[in-house]
């Protein structure tokens, strides 16, 4: 069997695969990713549910949240052991994670994800101009 | 044991009904267990809320930019100089505000402004027309928006014939001074339409709106559904009118003369 274009095609092939190879030998040697470390608030030692329905689930509540106090005008929470908080991303998220950029943004950063929360809601740093 | 089509069917049924009861009692376990939402017990609650603003105390400029200052305060509204500002609560001569114009009209009415605001209709137009329900009608009658929804098409804009909803042009942080923000609500983002929401997240706490707080009387808010109610007493002794009632929309905002 003959190869027609051998040259080229091998050549190609080395090219192709070198730099489709390139961001493994990037990061070849570097340490593996590591989950950011979190400022905890000092005040609450409990979130509004477990650690694991909060890292996985925070989006959807969140949703949830919004619907019920903007729409249904239910504005208490009432989380799975019968304790009750206020339905707020400001007065009630907030008041405990009273750092943004130490809290939110770390893994937002991480995971490349810009929820539009802050262009409305505002911060507990406040605003800067 | 003999395998006759009774015994058979027999079998099926029992085996059917009993997958039936548990899964029904294992959803019932978890709704039981699970997260719930419910209205707070110190909420004001009413079947229609309404307004009425007697005229003859809040008559001048001075005393409506009280109530606009308490109300942008508390609602982070920009104040932004120029055609784009934007505004929950202002104030107009009669022949603006009330669509009748009259070449003859007594002094004290005719130099008198007027409070305007949402009039929380309870046939809006504003929600007729808005194409991802950002802006909706409650239960009990308050005409609220969902900011996070809003796209800013401006047709609710085109629908209110009060002109009580404003466009945000700009970023209106641009335009608020940041350090006396209040931190307990968000302000807005550049590209949605705002208006006045009878003060929605107060009467969760419990609290009157801010105009009405620093009205001191001149502006009465109640329950329109309830004849032993403030409002319906005040409506009963005097005269009043409401904005372009001849469009339908039946304003909740009733004015005294």
């Amino acid at each position: 069997m003959k190869l027609y274009n051998g040259g080229k095609i091998i050549t190609g092939l080395v090219i192709f695969l070198g730099l489709f190879l390139t961001p493994l030998a990037y990061n070849a040697g570097k340490a593996a990713y590591s989950q950011p470390k979190l400022k905890m608030p000092e005040i609450e030692k409990e979130c509004i549910e477990s650690k694991e329905t909060m890292r996985t689930k925070h989006m959807q509540i969140l949703n949830e949240w919004r619907d019920s106090a903007l729409r249904d005008g239910k504005r208490v929470y009432v989380n799975s052991k019968g304790k009750e908080f206020e339905i707020s991303l400001q007065n009630t998220c907030m008041k405990c994670h009273t750092n943004k950029a130490e809290f939110c943004d770390k893994c937002h950063n991480d995971a490349s994800v810009t929820p539009y929360c802050w262009d409305c809601h505002i911060q507990p740093e406040g605003l800067k101009k | 044991m003999n395998h006759t089509r009774r015994n058979f069917l027999k079998f099926a049924g029992l085996t059917a009904a009993g997958l039936c009861v548990a899964s029904a009692w294992s959803v019932m376990a978890a709704a039981a267990k699970s997260a719930t939402e419910k209205v707070s017990e110190k909420a004001l609650q009413a079947k229609r809320w309404a307004m009425v603003i007697d005229t003859k105390r809040v008559g001048t400029k001075e005393a409506i930019d009280v109530l606009a200052k308490a109300c942008h305060a508390v609602h982070n509204v920009p104040d932004i100089p120029g055609r784009q500002n934007v505004k929950w609560i202002w104030g107009a001569g009669f022949d603006e505000a009330f669509d009748q114009p009259n070449n003859f009209m007594d002094e004290s009415v005719e130099k008198r402004e007027f409070v305007l605001l949402c009039n929380h209709c309870a046939s809006p137009s504003c929600v007729r027309v808005c194409p991802t329900q950002a802006t909706y009608q409650r239960p009990d009658g308050i005409v609220a928006m969902d900011y996070h929804r809003c796209i800013g098409c401006r047709y609710c804009m085109a629908a209110c014939p009060y002109g009580s909803r404003s466009f945000n042009f700009m970023e209106p942080r641009l335009h608020l001074d940041l350090s006396k923000l209040n931190k307990e609500f968000p302000t807005r983002m550049r590209g949605v339409v705002e208006k006045c929401n009878f003060c929605v997240e107060l009467l969760a706490k419990g609290k009157m709106p801010a105009c009405v707080e620093a009205s001191q009387g001149a502006l009465v808010f109640g329950d329109l559904s309830d004849p032993a109610s403030e409002v319906r007493k005040v409506l009963r002794e005097h005269y009043t009118i409401r904005r372009k009632p001849a469009l339908g929309t039946e304003p909740s905002v009733y004015y005294i003369i």
